[in-house]
């Protein structure tokens, strides 16, 4: 029946157009419901997955999923900020460490992500090359970053202002670029991460320039009164921060009142868990400690009933394509009649042109299949960081 | 014995309104050019599709080159098809999405286990260089002139050397210089592998190229309330 089938592979071959059609429709057919599937289970594998590696948060009171989204995923909505003081008190409260995150700058579109750095130890992430940050003003840049802005230990990045007309408000910062961070398919990969007091100095909460007390460039100097300075807008102010600056680098006001948009929490155990989101359930305290897997299982029980739908739609537009696709070649058949005939009269059994008939079917379906195969582990392969992308958006 | 010898053959369509045929006799000796004439709808294609094994009689005996048809099983009589005999059909009847090369290929590709006892791209080259189209073995029928789809049918008949070559009506739609070009083409072939050759026509004009005529009103006996042969399904 070789041949029957080399017959087959010819007529589909000479109508290229129409069996590419038939093959679209087929692989779409077998790839939508199957790519939905796979896409929301690696989706949801992939957010659980981070959300289940982190214990616990803290963060003012506010929407639930803003905040998860923002500590976990680093996404652009802030939820509202809480001072630095909740992270001592939870450092004094002996029950657990925290983690500070500070996200409300980016720089070239990578969002900056203020922390310590515990933050490293405690994703597990890997140097791929030079150090972590260990003075204000340096960085170290995610695999996607480096890879996409082509920067590595000894470049620098400069923070974006958060509006064109801001300012007098953030600070442009250059920052210099001390390590690349190893792949480790998270949203680590697309972020750039400081000390959270560099981020506090982008936000001008703390600032560097020359030395008026020491008697440098008098001509800044309006007025000095009993240890007050008053300088005039010739005052030179840094916006890098470099070893022979770094000392005129201060901060004004007290830092345990300045913001952070989320403190990760590390207890040691279920018990000082436990303990810890008791204490937070006053309402009065301000702050509110989340479980991320539970707030992230919420989301995904309306995802996944999202799906069900979407698959059902699908399998209803499976079904009228299968119908078009068996239309056309009936239709297909019906016109090939004399074809057929002449077979039979050669000398061609029912069988082979049966057989010439299912291996036209059978060679669609094959590449169909393979096709769809092959999309199915595209998509798989870049899902996650599909839908990672969305969500720090 | 080799020709065809067909005695008190009679067939009827079981769905065809009642035409039946009946032929007392007639034999054919092998190698023997024949040309078939009659009135449309006579029966001289069902003549063709009897002795090619298409159709089984209602009674009587088919023997075609020593091999009884009639009572032959339709595995058998595929066989003998593909094997012994090549044929040219009316709209030669090339399947489009074949090279010229695969059309001739075509019986061993509906049944590889038949004849091999030649190499078939040799068979194949050596036949298109009989017709002049050594050239256009790549070529799809959807590009060659008419005349030339003619000679393709003609070598795709020709290639498993068949005892019998039966053409129904190929000169059809052709014009006199090349009507005479396929029909010397299909004698030279028959000649050259030694075949018996069947031919149906219309053509009063050629006649004088066979080696015999056979009137078919005089050779069968039609039922006269009968209608024209339909078509039927082969199976």
């Amino acid at each position: 029946m070789t041949g029957a089938f080399f017959l087959g592979w010819r007529y589909l071959r000479f109508h290229r157009f129409k069996s590419l059609v038939l093959l679209a429709s087929v692989t779409l057919m077998i790839f939508l419901p199957t790519a939905t599937r796979l896409f929301v289970a690696d989706s949801a594998t992939a957010l659980t997955a981070r959300a289940q590696a982190t214990p616990l948060l803290l963060g003012e009171r506010g929407g639930e999923l803003e905040l998860v989204l923002n500590a976990l995923y680093f996404h652009a909505e802030q939820p509202p900020a809480l001072p630095y003081s909740a992270l001592d008190d939870i450092e004094d409260s002996g029950l657990a460490n925290g983690i500070p995150l500070y996200t409300r700058f980016r720089t070239r579109g990578a969002p900056i992500v203020g922390t310590s750095l515990d933050y490293f130890e405690f994703r597990n992430l890997q140097l791929a090359s030079g150090r972590l940050m260990g003075l204000l003003g340096e960085a170290v840049v995610g695999a996607n970053v480096a890879r996409e802005q082509g920067v590595g230990p000894g470049d620098h990045l400069v923070s974006s202002p958060e509006t064109v007309f801001d300012l007098a408000g953030v600070y442009p910062l250059k920052m210099q670029v001390v390590g690349v961070l190893a792949r480790s398919g998270s949203p680590d990969d697309d972020a750039v991460f400081v000390d959270v007091r560099t981020a506090w100095v982008i936000q001008g909460l703390g600032h560097g320039h020359e030395d008026l007390a020491g008697g440098g460039s008098s001509a800044s100097v309006l007025s000095r009164n009993e240890g007050t300075i008053t300088a005039n807008a010739a005052l030179k102010q840094f916006n890098e921060i470099t070893a022979e600056n770094i000392q005129d680098f201060h901060f004004h006001g007290d830092t345990s009142g300045f913001p952070l948009s989320a403190i990760i929490i590390v207890p040691p155990n279920d018990k000082s868990a436990t303990l810890l989101r008791g204490r937070y359930q006053n309402h009065e305290s301000g702050y509110q400690v989340l479980v991320p897997g539970d707030v992230l299982d919420d989301l995904l029980e309306t995802v996944f009933t999202i799906q069900n739908y979407v698959i059902l739609g699908l399998m209803m537009l499976s079904l009228a394509t299968i119908a078009v696709v068996t239309l056309v070649f009936l239709l297909s058949q019906q016109l090939r009649r004399g074809e057929f005939m002449t077979l039979k009269r050669m000398g061609a059994s029912r069988g082979f042109v049966a057989t010439l008939i299912a291996s036209e079917i059978g060679f669609v379906l094959l590449g169909s299949l393979a096709l769809s195969a092959l999309m199915s582990w595209v998509t798989r392969h870049y899902a996650t960081e599909f839908l990672l992308s969305l969500v720090t958006l | 014995m080799p020709g065809i010898q067909i005695s008190n053959l009679k067939f009827s369509y079981a769905s065809a309104g009642g035409f039946r045929m009946h032929i007392p006799r007639l034999d054919i000796a092998a190698g023997e050019c024949v040309a078939i004439v009659g009135p449309s709808g006579s029966g001289k294609t069902t003549l063709l599709n009897l002795v090619a094994g298409t159709f089984v009689p209602r009674s009587g005996e088919i023997n075609v080159a020593g091999r009884r048809l009639d009572n032959m099983t339709e595995t058998a009589r595929r066989r003998f098809r593909i094997d012994q005999v090549g044929q040219v059909f009316q709209a030669f009847e090339l399947l489009e999405y074949l090279s010229v090369s695969e059309n001739i290929l075509l019986p061993r590709l509906i049944d590889p286990d038949g004849k091999k006892n030649f190499d078939a791209q040799q068979r194949i080259q050596s036949l298109l260089t009989s017709v002049g189209l050594q050239d256009k073995a790549d070529k799809r029928p959807g590009e060659l002139s008419h005349g030339e789809r003619q000679r393709v049918a003609v070598c795709r008949a020709m290639f498993n050397r068949p005892q019998l070559l039966l053409a129904d009506e190929p000169t059809g739609n052709l014009d006199q210089a090349n009507k005479q070009k396929v029909v010397e083409l299909l004698i030279r072939q028959a000649r050259e592998h030694d075949s018996m050759l069947l031919m149906v026509t219309h053509d009063h004009s050629m006649l004088d190229t066979f080696e015999r005529v056979i009137d078919f009103v005089e050779l069968v006996n039609i039922d006269p309330g009968a209608g024209q042969p339909a078509r039927v399904e082969i199976r």
